[in-house]
């Protein structure tokens, strides 16, 4: 083995890819996220869907995407050596086990997390960026592929949201772990700035997570099945009322 | 016999210098074809047996540890001396040389004194480059404290954990010669025997403590450096595995042994709680830089003390008696250990001890806390304070510390000439396990400084001298005495196995230790030491019949590990008694109360007793042979000591 | 007894403890029950009791490692009712103090568990995958003798604290019995971040930190989930910040270091 192989073989190297790829992935959140609050524009899809156009096609943007399946494809591929190589380090496990009373349970509980939110992103990947990309939508008035009609229709289905907001649960407690984890691994815990990456991690996880999830929530209970907001309480109710029936 | 010490002629501050250059070498190419033991990997053993590899011999190091980290030297707490002057207080290395023969009583012999204040300076400089984290000043230079028995601050520490760090030191430059393949490791075997080949020392006959299998080793050379015998007491602040086995085993090959009865109690312990104790806890003799030692002026106050009627935080000032302070002006609460002890035992005989039991005298921060701050206070004592609490449930910051005087360090051990040689040619002994440099009585942070002292400077040179002369044939384990002294242990073995009686090797041991503390501990008299040998006798006798072991030999058996040691620590028990008897006079921390002076202090007898007693095995059951050793003091005055 | 507690009263217990005659064989959880057992005894003086008591009825004694009884020289691993060294925080189980525990209560004893620690007997392990680790290069590589003045290079009072408070650890492998991973990254870098600080140390910084880490992957520990639970159990408290140290040494030394193996 050359110096690089062995590098990202050994333990502390397969923490850094997961490191960079978390971090890189957390940057792609932030992309992510700020597109989707088109989705709040109460503008019938129109600039979700061109913001949606312009993911699909431009170059960079598509070329980027590509780092983006190298990064999630080494964040659970190194998740899975990694998990791997722990478990083999302790086959006979204890009688009495209280890890609650000296770490948080989301810090052991990483891989959990992670699958759930694996599952997620197969079902969203399918529903969302296979049809868009492959499927055939129809325009909008734009003539870009009106992607929001399939947001607005998928989000009115329960199973489907509560998919999406067991997720983002799942996402947020992955990154209020995951977010501080991520620059210990890199050695930058300094006594004078851990304190600042640890509380902006806290705040990242909550505001990521609940960000991504207002947007089932909000179209689930306050949207009609075009996307048209509903405002008065009653209406909501009704609109509720029928959803579940 | 008179033993000759081999120091060598000439001015003293020239004499280690000399020996040197006059010592034959072995020349590198040649010293690979050596092979040394080196028993024990504490300070001294450690760093002997990383030395002698760094010049090229092969080294075969034991521990009964799991670990070579493990060993006691760790616990030490208060620091190293080392006569650096950094303090630009008027130390030098003959004053270190003056302090530790005075503070020795004049029974330890010049040279080896001289030569190790000598090396005091290397090993700080050696320690540092290896990265021992030593104290230090906002400027970045090395910090230092004053201990008991100087007027000076040549302490080197590392908070209280200064064994620790350099117990690391050593086994960090002795982990590195193992990555060498320069010396070979052997963890968790004890020592059994040493093997004596045409009167030299060949080998060491182990026990591997996980399979039980008897193992013989041979080299060209033996270093022992496996501790203290403080055990014997069964109560001291030494660890639990700590015995006298490997030192007993190699006397009763033919290795004299010296002044037994030199024993060092420790001033500053947590007092016993109980009867189920099982060790004693030492607190650093750095915390009477700035604690003062304090009991109840009167009967009647401590007494009230002691039934938790009057807090001692609440004891006012002019009912209590700082009697080191008020006895000895001139060194107050930094007198020397012995003098420390006994002045806190006579305080308890008055009546005025303190605790529950009566045996306990305060150790108040009080004052300091109120000068700086308990901040401040926790910065140089923080770990202590905190052990003191986790083990007594006491808050010291607020509440005096009990303390009271233990069993800690034994001066006597394996005599050494000036090479640390033992009477049997070939075998060495460094470290607590010889009786060199303390005489009758250790001061403060001298024990790592001797510890180190032997293993990186004074066994490199002087084994040389040795194995030099020796031809360098390899040796094997082939010679019948190999297999001779292994069917002896493996025989030993069977018969503690064998008795099944109805006492555990813990209640005989337990005994020993109260009669060993009561009748030869901190004050002793030829009476009591008279009735203490005649028991220790029928102990023994018992032990041999009525001890309990269940389980075989070929496992690990941590009860039978124990009945070896206790038997050993049966046998050495009695010399001590016998040593005591044999000396009519009182030195450090030999008390006997015939013999003192009329305000209670040690009184010395130099023109009968100004020699090293060195006990020569007979035989089973034969009285020991006393050979003298005399010491010729012409560098120092003898005086009676003084810290008034 | 006590000096402090005068109205302790003695305890009666129950321990489950983990018998296994040798690596070899298996184990289980064996019942006992000790009585009259003062709160001002230690953990291990119970242990005691337990084993003379054993002896006494002629049955085979718990084995376990102990030795200074003074949580300094890393010997005792007990890891007691789920936790290393058992349930007070910053305490070695020598320094645990049965106070801590109720009449009546019922207490699992079981040894560290992890590939690279195998049992020995009953409670005793072996961890010499540690000293493996050292030798590796948990030194600085200088002879005895030849040193230069101890004065000669200032090394700045936090820096030397610092170091310091990393070289405290005692090796008792506590941080791997508490890591769900029974990772060693706490005590690898507790020796890693010691001797980078000083400058006595950075002379081989980069080799050192690549054959330790090589090693402790060798001897088969976890890799570092950054839960801290090892920092949370460490008896001496060995701080997080060394595993950043010693992840910020290793990418240093294999982005820079002439090492091309």
């Amino acid at each position: 083995m050359n110096w690089v192989t062995k590098t990202f073989t050994s333990s502390i190297g397969r923490k850094i890819i997961m490191s960079l790829t978390g971090l890189f992935l957390c940057t792609f959140l932030v992309v992510h996220l700020i597109g989707n609050f088109q989705l709040f524009k109460n503008d019938d899809g129109l600039a979700f869907n061109v913001y949606s156009h312009f993911m699909g096609h431009n170059p960079v943007i598509r070329t980027i995407e590509w780092g983006l399946v190298l990064g999630f494809g080494f964040h659970i591929y190194e998740a899975l050596m990694l998990t791997m190589r722990n478990k083999s380090a302790r086959s006979h496990g204890y009688d009495q086990w209280e890890a609650k009373k000296n770490s948080e349970w989301t810090s052991r509980n990483m891989g959990i997390l992670g699958s759930i939110i694996l599952v997620f992103l197969i079902v969203h990947l399918y529903n969302f960026f296979w049809r868009a990309r492959f499927g055939t939508l129809d325009p909008d008035i734009n003539k870009n592929d009106d992607l929001y009609r399939l947001v607005v229709s998928s989000f009115h289905q329960w199973w489907y949201v509560a998919l999406y907001v067991a997720a983002q649960a799942s996402l947020g407690y992955h990154l209020w772990h995951g977010f501080r984890s991520g620059f210990q691994t890199l050695g930058l815990n300094h006594r004078k700035y851990m304190p600042l990456i640890t509380n902006f991690g806290y705040a990242f996880a909550v505001l990521v997570s609940a960000s991504f999830a207002s947007m089932p929530l909000y179209f689930y209970f306050f949207t009609n099945d075009e996307g048209a907001i509903i405002t008065s309480a009653p209406a909501v109710l009704q609109h509720l009322l029928v959803a579940f029936n | 016999m008179a033993l000759n010490s081999k120091a060598p002629e000439g001015p003293l501050a020239e004499k280690w210098d000399k020996h040197k250059f006059n010592v034959k070498l072995v020349n590198p190419a040649n010293k690979r074809k050596y092979d040394v033991i080196v028993v024990g990997t504490g300070l001294a053993g450690a760093s002997a047996a990383a030395s002698l590899a760094e010049l090229g011999y092969n080294v075969k190091a034991f521990t009964y540890h799991d670990s070579p980290r493990r060993a006691h030297s760790i616990a030490a707490q208060g620091g190293v001396n080392a006569a650096k002057n950094y303090q630009n207080d008027g130390d030098s290395v003959f004053r270190l040389f003056y302090d530790t023969i005075k503070g020795g009583d004049y029974r330890s012999r010049e040279a080896n004194v001289y030569r190790l204040a000598q090396v005091s300076v290397n090993i700080i400089d050696q320690c540092v480059a290896q990265g021992v984290p030593f104290a230090r000043e906002y400027g970045g230079l090395l910090a230092n404290r004053s201990f008991g028995g100087a007027q000076v601050s040549r302490t080197f520490y590392a908070r209280g954990q200064t064994g620790q760090q350099l117990l690391l030191g050593a086994y960090s430059a002795l982990s590195r010669q193992i990555a060498y393949g320069k010396v070979k490791m052997y963890t968790r075997s004890e020592l059994l025997d040493v093997v004596v080949v045409d009167g030299q020392a060949r080998g060491i006959v182990t026990r591997n403590l996980i399979t039980g299998e008897t193992q013989t080793h041979a080299a060209h050379a033996v270093v022992l450096a496996t501790g203290g015998y403080g055990n014997v007491f069964y109560l001291s602040t030494n660890a639990m595995y700590c015995n006298a086995t490997a030192a007993w085993r190699a006397h009763k090959k033919g290795a004299y042994f010296a002044n037994p009865c030199f024993t060092q109690i420790h001033p500053t312990c947590i007092p016993v709680s109980g009867d189920y104790q099982s060790k004693l806890t030492l607190m650093s003799e750095s915390l009477r830089n700035d604690g003062r030692v304090w009991v109840p002026k009167t009967k009647e106050m401590a007494e009230r003390v002691r039934n938790n009627e009057v807090k001692p935080q609440d004891v006012q000032e002019d009912d209590r008696d700082y009697f080191l302070e008020r006895k000895y002006p001139a060194f107050g609460n930094l007198v020397p250990r012995d003098v420390a002890s006994r002045n806190a035992k006579q305080m308890c005989d008055e009546g005025r001890g303190v605790g529950s039991t009566g045996l306990a005298v305060y150790l108040d921060f009080s004052e300091i806390i109120k000068r700086t701050s308990a901040e401040a206070v926790s910065q140089k004592y923080g770990n202590l304070f905190a052990m003191y609490e986790k083990i007594t449930d006491e808050n010291p910051y607020e509440r005096p510390m009990r303390i009271y005087p233990a069993v800690h360090y034994t001066m006597g051990g394996l005599w050494v000439d000036y090479n640390l040689q033992t009477t049997i040619p070939g075998l060495y002994a460094t470290g607590e396990c010889n009786f060199s440099d303390h005489g009758a009585n250790r001061l403060g942070a001298s024990a790592l400084m001797q510890g180190l002292a032997d293993g990186y400077f004074v066994i490199p040179s002087t084994i040389g001298d040795y194995l030099a002369a020796t031809p360098p044939k390899p040796v094997t384990t082939d010679h019948p005495a190999f297999a001779e002294a292994k069917a002896g242990v493996q025989a030993r073995v069977e018969q503690l196995l064998s008795i099944k009686g109805n006492r555990t090797p813990d209640e005989f041991h337990k005994k020993l230790g109260h009669l060993m503390w009561e009748y030869c501990g901190m004050a002793r008299n030829a009476e009591g030491l008279k009735f203490a040998k005649a028991e220790i006798a029928k102990l023994r006798k018992e032990f041999w019949q009525d001890v309990k072991v269940v389980g075989s030999g070929e496992e690990m058996n941590q009860a039978l590990e124990k009945a070896g040691r206790v038997a050993d620590f049966l046998e050495l028990g009695e010399l001590m008694v016998d040593d005591a008897l044999d000396r009519n006079e009182s030195c450090g921390g030999h008390f006997r109360e015939e013999y003192a002076t009329e305000e209670g202090e040690a009184k010395r007898d130099d023109d009968h007793y100004a020699y090293v007693a060195a006990w020569e095995y007979t035989g089973d059951n034969q009285p020991e042979r006393l050979n003298k050793e005399e010491l010729v003091f012409e560098n120092v005055k003898l005086t009676q000591r003084s810290y008034k | 007894m006590a000096g402090s507690n005068p109205n302790a009263k003695p305890m009666n217990l129950t321990l489950r403890v983990w018998r296994q005659p040798n690596h070899q064989a298996s184990g289980q959880i064996v019942e006992y029950k000790v009585n009259e057992i003062s709160p001002d005894m230690s953990f291990l003086e119970m242990l005691d009791v337990l084993n003379e008591d054993l002896l006494h009825k002629g049955q085979d004694p718990v084995a376990f490692d102990h030795d200074c009884r003074e949580g300094i020289c890393g010997s005792c691993a007990l890891f007691i009712n789920g936790r290393s060294h058992g349930p007070e925080k910053g305490t070695t189980t020598c320094q645990l103090h049965m106070r801590k525990f109720s009449d009546g209560e019922t207490i699992t004893i079981e040894p560290w568990r992890a590939n690279a620690f195998p049992v020995n007997k009953d409670l005793s392990v072996d961890r010499s995958a540690f000293d493996r680790i050292i030798q590796a290069g948990g030194y600085v590589s200088v002879n005895t003798g030849g040193t230069p003045d101890g004065n000669e290079i200032p090394i700045p009072k936090d820096i030397s604290d610092r170091a310091f408070e990393a070289a405290t650890c005692i090796g008792c492998g506590a941080c791997v019995a508490a890591c769900k991973n029974a990772s060693a990254m706490l005590f690898v870098s507790a020796k890693v971040s010691q001797l980078a600080l000083l400058p006595q140390g950075q002379v081989e910084a980069q080799t050192r930190v690549e054959n330790m880490v090589a090693r402790m992957d060798i001897e088969g520990f976890g890799a570092c989930s950054n839960i801290g639970s090892c920092a949370a159990e460490c008896p001496v408290g060995i701080s997080l910040e060394n595993i950043a140290i010693l992840n910020r040494e290793f990418l240093t030394a294999k982005v820079v270091s002439n090492n091309m193996a």
